[in-house]
């Protein structure tokens, strides 16, 4: 089961590195994981896509906060919270493919941002099962690389999230 | 009032001196009020022995190896309960440190641990002895900082202190560059601290304390299990009197020796692998299982399948993190020992429920017929066995209220068994990490912070050769300390496993020794053989009465093993007796 956790960390020297190592150390698993500043600098929003079961994001988030520089650690569940990801995705386009690849595009509202003679790039944000869904249409024309940035995620209500202080 | 003068004086030198990050260094260190550290000295921290050099307010003891001077703080912590610290060069003296800083870690003992790196510019370029000690202590240590600029110094001095000490303790490390000890600033203690992220709980939830309560007045089987952490808070005398007052049976994990006075007739002894027979089986069968302080290792537990499973568990622990981790909770408890204690103390003394004692009385004639079933030594020889030993050295010291280290092995659980302990901070043993070559610099560290004392360190063959060197810091400085040997010629507690498990494949396990007596004498120290039974009590005695370090050598019996015993993975009430009693329900 994947769980989405937001973490609010000072930002300091060394924070990415201990909470990676956290994961690795301790045998969790991550799937993706985004840092950058908050609107205060001195604070960074971490999103973490982990899973496991119950007791084990339990034991993650405790042992998230138990790292000194970790303000606040945050569960993010799919019905309070809006999530999104960045994905960036070169596929071949041969003369016949073209049209095809331009209607997913406009049918996710996703964007052309580079054209080679025979690769057109595109740029998907969405939710992840929408970015799933253009993977998916996209991998019989062939995918020849993609970039993704890791899922972000922001609650509806501000009910915990501290939004740099 | 003299004193008050003094201060002021100090003050008004803060705000106007100028001086070089070495100094604030040891400035620092006098305000978090250190006079002793450990260490050994090394290229990039001369600046800062050259400071040592003149300081009149700060000794340093030097120790013949980086690893001895960071369990040698653990052990000055653990005897004391202040922070310890050890002062190291960079690159390798800072490497040999880390053992030292992993074994303070999973004990959860204070300490800081200064150690040495090449100036700013340089790190990353594999300049000479470089190593990247905030990345190798990253996941050993409680938190650690690499100091980039001398101002920052003071502020994160006076932060590695606090984290060492608060919440659940632990070893700080302060890794600092050449430049900054170098670097001149105006040296200014911090008063307060910011560490918005570091808030340990200290008090119970009220709430969970009455559910806590609830359950404890009514169970009929109930287990009170003392650990570390009724150690590190100092609530011995709270958990002693709240076991009394409820009338409740206390077990103590290896690391909780000496938090429940072990000649009280409510005490059940240490339990576990090596635990007594009778504190497995009244953890086993209980119906309350009340947790002060510990952290539930597989050491005690066995089989965490079948531990307890009837049981409802109460948990209190300063770290979240340690409930619900490896035994599942029923009512947890976040907060500091001490203080929860006496929340829940307070509120039983309302009596606004009744405690009726007399619900317990099966209970415990069911413990006092449990309590028949002990281990025996196994072989019958004419060699001295080892238990005797221990059994006389506890006979004969018991009265002079020495601090006992041990090593790691068989006679680390022989003296777990058979000394008996009364009183927290006297018994200093590698408990989490299981560290061989611990005992000797930790009876360093507690000889040093407890100048009246006499140190016992019980020691086996194989692990007293892991930090041996250390005998000429004891002959250097003349600490009292009694080097016990239990000497079997094998490392005897994998030997012992070896005999059960793999066929009596005695691989690699065999050791041989120096002669002991010699080499103590070598570096100038007393030595001492004993091979017959009638020569334990006079050895002891001419060990303690020498004002010095002595090894004492006991040719033991190298066959014996440590009952009782639940091999790995099996619950905690199938206990072997002997080499043939297997003793299950």
């Amino acid at each position: 089961m994947k769980h989405t956790l937001s973490v609010l960390v000072q930002n300091e020297a060394g924070v990415l590195s201990s909470l990676s190592g956290l994961f690795s150390g301790r045998g969790y698993n991550i799937e993706s994981l985004t840092v950058a500043p908050t609107i205060d600098n001195e604070y960074s929003r971490v999103t973490i896509v982990t899973s496991g079961d119950e007791k084990v994001i339990e034991q993650i988030c405790k042992q998230l906060h138990r790292l000194i520089y970790t303000l606040k650690v945050a569960e993010i569940s799919m019905e309070n919270s809006v999530s999104r990801e960045l994905v960036l995705l070169k596929v071949t386009a041969k003369d016949e493919d073209r049209s095809e690849i331009l209607r997913i595009a406009e049918i996710f509202e996703a964007k052309i941002v580079d054209v080679s003679p025979k690769t057109y790039t595109l740029q998907i944000v969405g939710d992840q099962s929408k970015v799933q869904a253009v993977i998916e249409l996209l991998r019989p024309l062939g995918i020849k690389e993609i970039v993704r940035s890791g899922l972000v995620a922001i609650t509806k209500e501000n009910q915990f999230m501290m939004n740099g202080k | 009032m003299a004193e008050g003068k003094c201060i002021t004086k100090i003050e008004q030198q803060e705000s106007t001196e100028t001086m070089i990050g070495a100094r604030i260094l040891l400035e620092c260190l006098r305000k978090e009020g250190v006079d002793e550290i450990f260490g050994y000295p090394g290229g990039v921290v001369l600046h800062i022995y050259d400071e040592l050099y003149n300081c009149d307010y700060i000794k340093h003891y030097l120790v013949r190896h980086e690893q001895a001077a960071v369990h040698a703080a653990e052990g000055y912590a653990r005897a004391t309960g202040k922070v310890g610290v050890a002062l190291t060069t960079s690159g390798p003296g800072a490497t040999n440190a880390i053992t030292g800083i992993a074994n303070a870690y999973l004990d959860g003992y204070p300490i800081v641990v200064i150690t040495g790196q090449v100036s700013v510019d340089l790190i990353g370029n594999d300049a000479f002895q470089e190593a990247d000690i905030v990345g190798i202590t990253r996941s050993c240590c409680k938190h650690n900082y690499l100091v980039k600029d001398v101002k920052d110094l003071p502020r994160i001095i006076k932060e590695a202190f606090h984290i060492a000490k608060t919440g659940k303790p632990g070893p700080v490390v302060i890794d600092l560059p050449k430049n900054v000890i170098v670097q001149k600033a105006k040296f200014k203690y911090p008063e307060k601290l910011e560490l918005p992220g570091y808030n340990p709980t200290y008090n119970g939830h009220p709430r969970q304390i009455l559910n806590a309560l609830k359950l404890l007045y009514e169970a009929k089987r109930p287990v009170i299990i003392s650990g570390g952490g009724v150690v590190a808070s100092g609530a011995n005398k709270e958990l002693t009197e709240f076991a009394k007052y409820l009338h409740i049976p206390v077990a103590n994990t290896l690391m909780g020796i000496g938090t429940f006075p072990a000649d009280d007739k409510l005490s059940l002894g240490m339990l576990g692998m090596h635990g007594n027979y009778w504190a497995n089986y009244a953890v086993s069968n209980c119906d309350v299982l009340f947790a002060v302080g510990t952290r539930f290792n597989d050491r005690i537990t066995g089989s965490l399948k079948k531990f307890c499973s009837d049981a409802k568990v109460i948990h209190i622990d300063i770290d979240p993190c340690s409930i619900s981790k490896n035994v599942n909770v029923d009512i947890p408890i976040v907060g500091d020992a001490k203080n929860v204690l006496t929340q829940m103390l307070a509120q039983a003394q309302k009596r606004e429920h009744e405690i009726n004692v007399d619900l317990k009385d099966k209970w415990f004639a069911q413990i006092d017929e449990w309590k028949q079933k002990r281990a025996m030594p196994v072989v019958n020889s004419d060699k001295i066995a080892p238990q005797t030993v221990i059994q006389k050295i506890y006979e004969y010291t018991k009265d002079i209220d020495p601090i006992v280290c041990t090593e790691v092995g068989q006679h680390q659980m022989w003296t777990a068994q058979l000394y008996k302990f009364n009183k927290p901070r006297q018994f200093i043993t590698s408990g989490g990490l299981g560290t061989m070559g611990f005992g000797f610099p930790a009876a360093v560290g507690a000889a040093v912070a407890m100048k009246d004392k006499v140190v016992l360190n019980i020691a086996g063959d194989g692990s007293i050769q892991m930090n041996i060197q250390e005998l000429m810091t004891c002959v250097d400085y003349n600490l009292n300390i009694k080097v016990f040997i239990i000497n079997n010629g094998y490392l005897g507690m994998v030997r012992q496993w070896q005999e059960k498990i793999y066929n009596k494949h005695y691989s690699q396990t065999q050791i041989s020794s120096p002669d002991y007596v010699k080499l103590a004498e070598a570096y100038g120290a007393i030595g001492i053989r004993v091979q017959k039974e009638e020569e334990i009590v006079p050895a002891i005695k001419k060990a303690i009465e020498h004002k010095g370090p002595v090894f004492v050598d006991f040719i033991v019996e190298p066959f014996e093993m440590v009952y009782p015993w639940v091999l790995a993975g099996d619950p905690i009430n199938k206990v072997l007796l002997s080499n043939d009693v297997v003793d299950e329900p």
